[in-house]
């Protein structure tokens, strides 16, 4: 190219975009961005001077070495595949939804109550209600961040946000307080529930994995195929639109926040009464915010969340053998999970978009 | 009295950290970036500050540390946010998800690696991060205690809400970022380099925060590493940044009182002595909460909030 | 003066977007002294290539000169150095700053007191004419007093070769005139111009040459007093087309609705329409003028039962349609339907293909919790045929679509719902010459068939062609009901600044 006479300086690469990829094309683009993120993440086990080979290994070994093991990476996989549902319904509103950890613990809370106190019930009446509990709770508490929106415009993502750290001290004031189980020796901590209470083994697993196969089809359908479905759909894309098309807005907010909160509460029930068998404070433990990295990373497709929640559990039940094996903290699965998002994002960028560098002029076509 | 003064005293330690992740966030979401990642960065800075401290035994390298990691942060969320437009709650979310783990996970190797199983930041330090005695200043009654009697982090939240306020609010460059939060597409054509300004703002931010973090790990624990020591303050700030109405001297008054509300509890008086320390602890979220609801319902007209906030800006869309 | 020294020339620019080529080799010259013409079609590529002159874009082949000295602009900021301003159609205005702040924004240099820049505001208005209050903030701004603060921007930094795209779109034919004095004035002082148009008679009576373009390609360049609207129109389109637009005669002509008084205030509460009475009558054509921004939003979104009204009503044989429900209007004989001007933003969902857009107001049809997407897809199918909608398929985004593809989307759509009251914001907006006159025929035809058409217009010389009785609006108020055969252009400016007040009594 000729000299320019202006001083500035002509940038290394501009950005231009192009036609939008075919399915095919975008599949490669996501493997090659979880590849990288695969090489990257070694690369940082590496640094810290571990063999990535050795790590990532054990944490394949570990999620499967055993059917006691392979039941771990299940319940790990339950309560993050649901929560991830749970964000879908509202994300496709494009509601921020990141409440899902509070929305979980509230539903948690509720379930736990008919834990604690209605122990003597017939079970399967005790285990419906309470699931329908935890599903009214979690919905509840999604439905207050979704009022506050409609109402007043209030930014959901920083409300969903506080709501967490609300309901998380909830459980504090619960556990240390009104359900303080008096026969732990002074600690602050909430009793055992009876075996009464707890969701009955399929295969080994609590059943809510049953529930959660169930909610990925239901979701599906749900969205795909119903009338309410489309209204979520139509209110996400443009809300002009949907006042356009006669669409109640507020009231499909309210709806699909609700519906998004009671799943998570859903969740909330099974890991109570299906994993811990206690309410604590580590009942969430961040599978809301796991959920909604799922999410995303699945384009809200419910039948990918199941796949990918797999993956994440894989992930989650390796780095604690991990964690056992080389003495490594399971935070690891998080900076993993993080590394994988990062690369993700970064490659949807390509989707879209590609760069043109300056030497050579004309790159576009 | 002596209570009343020990309480504020208390308040404004407690809402140092505060105000780095307000100020850094507020530099973020002026050039339009909501930037959900302020926990994160915070804890990622907390570890570099912590670790560079533990090893260096120099204050100015640790600050330098958390400083600096905070910036590499910034950089991840402002690579993929400017240059690779992607979404910004999910960057956010994912630099907060990303942040805390590995602020984790370096600690817990770090302390496996360490001699008796806890880190201690070594004696020099430690002196460093003292409440500073200025002569005279400090010995005043009262109004010595309550002005003169902290921490070197106190003093520098203070002097870089101060700075970036000027910046942002009586700068030409601070007109010009401005606007960048305002309408990209008119600060582009008005021959504002927004790029490389998103970049400068967010890494500084980024900088900032990371120096908050640094609090959170050299101070409230007082001086031994403990996993999550900045445990939902990052979230705090980003709300704060509303209740500040995007001003940095708002900032220095909204962190103290929140940090005033996080302290509360060790100071119960009246009323609040049977309250259970819980409700104490969730008080700042509720207070948060509260201040959303009630900035949202005082109407959209007379907010600061930059128009174009949230949205990536390109520059050939059509 | 020099004269004829060339300001800008450009040789072979080429920019493709996607696999669009949005121009194509263009050559184009303008000197300094003179006033030159960018004449085109929508989407011939007249922004484009303004976009790549001013740094917004970067060229993927081709060379541009500034003084006859190759350059490479690439960003705002070299055009800038290079004394080129461009102002754009859609005005880039940072809302919440003052004309000032907006003028002062990113130029080198420390930000001057504000008693100095107001001083310096003050001072280049009155050297061109300009009137401006320099702390007013741009919300509070008509639109002609944004293109003003964007001019006394583009002459802030010393620019000598202007870029106006499109700049007479928003103003009445009197601010128009006021700007072309202004453009003489610099043509005067030796600046360079350009003017993007496609609106022939303003060529006419500003340039000095004309730069024709066509489909991304220079089609001439030619001195403007050689030219006439014919000959012009023959170059652009690329075929003598008669740019007459048929207007048949109303037939059985029926009052439908009776809109009294009708008062609405905007979502932020400021007023939207205020006291406004007009009627609405089957088999014609009622065309609303007025700046942008006066009303007509409202008023369609209020008649179409989007926004409530404050006071006021709606009447269909003495009974108000205000607050019914949609199926309540209907079964009272009404079936309305509404073309927004949003088509993508509010008319359509971009991301959902056509079968998905069909279902927008019928999705509700049909027992059961599912939706029944075979008709829809049968509709589809039928409006593709019919309208001759160019797109992969019916499941095909539409956000995909051209421009007036769309539009036959969202105007087949309403029409198959049959309705009897069919409103129009802003139908031909960006769309070709061929597109809108589908467009024109579909109006027409529906106007034969009896169905009450409401046009929202900018263009006064379509609406004066096609409309049978046009409103104007002004602040919300109607200053004037005329019938368009009998009117001019310049009454219905004066009209739509609120200078003249033709409201004549509604004939009941």
């Amino acid at each position: 190219m000729t000299t320019s006479s202006n001083m500035s300086h002509e940038p290394l690469f501009h950005v231009v975009k192009h036609q939008e990829r075919s399915a095919v094309q975008v599949l490669l683009l996501r493997l090659v961005a979880v590849v990288c993120s695969i090489l990257a993440g070694g690369v940082f086990i590496w640094a810290i001077g571990y063999n990535p080979f050795a790590v990532y290994g054990t944490i394949l070994e570990g999620a499967f070495r055993s059917e006691m093991a392979i039941q771990a990476t299940v319940k790990f996989t339950i309560p993050m595949c649901i929560c991830a549902l749970a964000v879908t319904l509202a994300f496709k509103m494009k509601f921020w939804n990141v409440g899902g950890e509070g929305q979980l613990i509230v539903g948690a809370i509720f379930a736990s109550y008919f834990a604690l106190f209605c122990a003597d019930w017939n079970h399967w009446v005790l285990v419906v209600v309470m699931l329908v509990a935890g599903a009214v709770g979690g919905g509840l508490w999604g439905l207050l961040a979704a009022g506050f929106k409609v109402k007043f415009g209030t930014n959901e993502t920083l409300l969903t946000l506080m709501l967490n750290y609300i309901a998380l001290h909830i459980v504090s004031y619960l556990q240390a307080g009104p359900w303080r189980d008096p026969g732990a020796n002074g600690f602050s901590k909430i009793a055992r529930f009876a075996k009464n209470v707890a969701l009955d083994k399929v295969l080994g697993v609590h059943f809510g994995w049953i529930i959660m196969l169930v909610l990925v089809a239901a979701v599906w359908v749900y969205l795909k195929y119903t009338k309410q479905g489309y209204e979520i759909s139509v209110v996400g894309e443009s809300q002009d639109t949907a006042r356009y098309a006669g669409i109640h807005v507020k009231r499909v907010i309210l709806r699909t926040m609700f519906l998004s909160g009671a799943i998570a509460g859903i969740a909330g029930a099974c890991q109570v009464a299906g994993s811990d068998m206690t309410l604590s404070m580590g009942v969430a433990g961040g599978v809301g915010f796991t959920g909604i990295i799922i999410a995303w990373l699945c384009q809200l497709n419910p039948g990918m969340i199941l796949v990918v929640s797999f993956l994440f559990g894989v992930l989650e039940k390796g780095s604690s053998v991990v964690q056992s094996t080389f003495g490594l903290s399971s935070d690891c699965a998080d900076v993993l999970q993080g590394i994988i998002l990062f690369f993700i994002l970064g490659s949807e960028f390509f989707v879209r978009y590609s760069f043109v560098f300056r030497h050579k002029k004309g790159g576009a076509r | 009295m002596e209570m009343l003064v020990k309480f504020l005293v208390a308040a404004i330690g407690a809402g140092t950290p505060l105000l780095f992740g307000t100020v850094g966030e507020i530099l973020n979401e002026k050039v339009g970036h909501l930037n959900l990642g302020v926990e994160g960065m915070m804890a990622i800075g907390a570890c570099a500050g912590f670790m560079g401290g533990y090893m260096s035994d120099n204050l100015f390298v640790a600050l330098l540390c958390a400083f600096l990691a905070g910036v590499l942060a910034a950089l991840v969320y402002a690579v993929l946010t400017v240059t690779f437009m992607a979404n910004q709650n999910v960057a956010g979310l994912t630099m907060t998800i990303f942040g805390v783990g590995l602020s984790n996970f370096v600690g817990v190797y770090m302390v496996s690696h360490s001699e008796n199983s806890t880190l201690k930041l070594p004696a020099q330090i430690s002196k460093q991060l003292q409440n500073i005695h200025i002569p005279v200043l400090s010995d005043i009654p009262v109004l010595g205690e309550l002005l003169f009697s902290y921490n070197v982090f106190v003093y520098l939240a203070i002097v870089i809400a101060a700075v970036c306020g000027v910046y942002l609010y009586r700068s030409k460059t601070g007109l010009n970022v401005q606007a960048i939060g305002e309408n990209p597409a008119a600060a582009d054509a008005a021959s504002i380099p927004v790029t490389r300004w998103k970049y400068i703002n967010l890494l500084l931010g980024g900088g900032i925060c990371g120096l908050g973090g640094a609090y959170c790990g050299m101070i409230i624990n007082g001086g031994v590493w403990i996993s999550n020591s900045v445990n939902g303050l990052g979230w705090i700030a980003v709300a704060l940044v509303i209740f500040a109405a995007w001003k940095p001297h708002m900032a220095i008054l909204g962190s103290f009182l929140f940090g005033a509300l996080r302290v509360l509890k060790y100071y119960k008086v009246g009323f609040m002595v049977g309250m259970p320390d819980a409700f104490f602890d969730m008080l700042p979220f509720l207070i948060t909460a509260l201040v959303l609801i009630g900035t949202s319902m005082r109407g959209v007209k007379g907010t600061h909030i930059p128009a174009f906030l949230g949205n990536n800006y390109f520059r050939e869309e059509r | 003066m020099e004269q004829q020294q060339s300001a800008i020339r450009c040789s072979g620019i080429t920019k493709t977007f996607g696999s669009v080529v949005a121009n194509d080799g263009i050559e184009l010259e303008v000197r300094y002294g003179e006033i030159l013409a960018l004449l085109g079609e929508n989407g011939s590529g007249k922004t484009t290539l303004m976009n790549m002159i001013s740094g917004i874009y970067h060229p993927d082949e081709g060379q541009i000169y500034v003084d006859d000295t190759p350059v490479s602009i690439a960003s705002p900021m070299d055009a800038q150095n290079l004394g080129i301003g461009m102002i754009h159609q859609h005005f880039k205005l940072v809302e919440v700053f003052s004309a000032m702040e907006n003028i002062v924004l990113g130029t080198p240099g420390k930000l001057p007191s504000k008693r100095e820049l107001r001083a310096q505001v003050r001072q280049l208005s009155l050297e061109y004419g300009l009137e401006i209050d320099p702390e007013k903030p741009v919300y509070e701004m008509s639109v002609s007093e944004k293109q003003t603060v964007e001019i006394l921007k583009v002459l802030y930094r010393g620019a000598k070769i202007l870029i106006l795209d499109e700049p007479t779109a928003v103003l009445t034919p009197q601010e128009t005139e006021k700007l072309f004095a202004i453009l003489r004035q610099m043509r005067a002082q030796g600046c360079a111009v350009i003017i993007i148009t496609h609106k022939l008679g303003e060529v006419l009576s500003i340039s000095d040459r004309v730069t024709i373009l066509r489909k991304g390609r220079t089609i001439s360049t030619v001195q403007t007093s050689q030219m006439d609207a014919a000959s012009l129109t023959e170059q652009m389109v690329g075929r003598s087309v008669s740019l007459s637009i048929r207007r048949p005669e109303p037939k059985n002509v029926q009052t439908i609705l009776q809109v009294v008084d009708l008062t609405v205030q905007k979502p932020d509460g400021s007023i939207g329409l205020d006291d406004v009475s007009f009627t609405i009558r089957s088999g014609e054509i009622l065309g609303v003028a007025g700046i942008a921004g006066s009303g007509q939003k409202e008023l369609c979104e209020t008649i179409a039962g989007l926004l409530p009204a404050k006071e006021g009503a709606v009447l269909y044989h003495k009974e108000n349609i205000l607050n019914k429900t949609p199926e309540q209007i209907i079964d009272l004989g009404i079936s309305m339907s509404f073309v927004p001007e949003d088509r993508l933003g509010m008319g359509l969902v971009a991301s959902m293909g056509m079968t998905d857009n069909m279902l927008l107001k019928s999705y509700r049809n049909g027992k059961g919790p599912f939706v029944n997407r075979a008709p829809a897809r049968e509709l589809a199918k039928k409006l593709v045929e019919k309208l001759s909608i160019v797109t992969p398929g019916v499941e095909t985004p539409v956000r995909l679509m051209s421009g007036g593809n769309v539009q036959k989307v969202l105007l087949g759509r309403e029409i198959e719902s049959q309705p009897n009251l069919l409103i129009t914001a802003y139908p031909v907006r960006g769309l070709d010459i061929h597109s809108s006159y589908t467009i024109y025929d579909l109006l027409n035809e529906q106007k034969e068939k009896g169905v009450a058409v409401v046009f929202i217009g900018e263009d006064l010389d379509v609406l004066l062609e096609l409309c049978d009785r046009i409103m104007v609006l002004c602040h919300g108020k109607v200053t004037g009901i005329v019938d368009a055969a009998s009117t001019t252009k310049e009454q219905i400016g004066l009209m739509m600044t609120g200078e003249m007040n033709q409201q004549e009594k509604e004939e009941q």
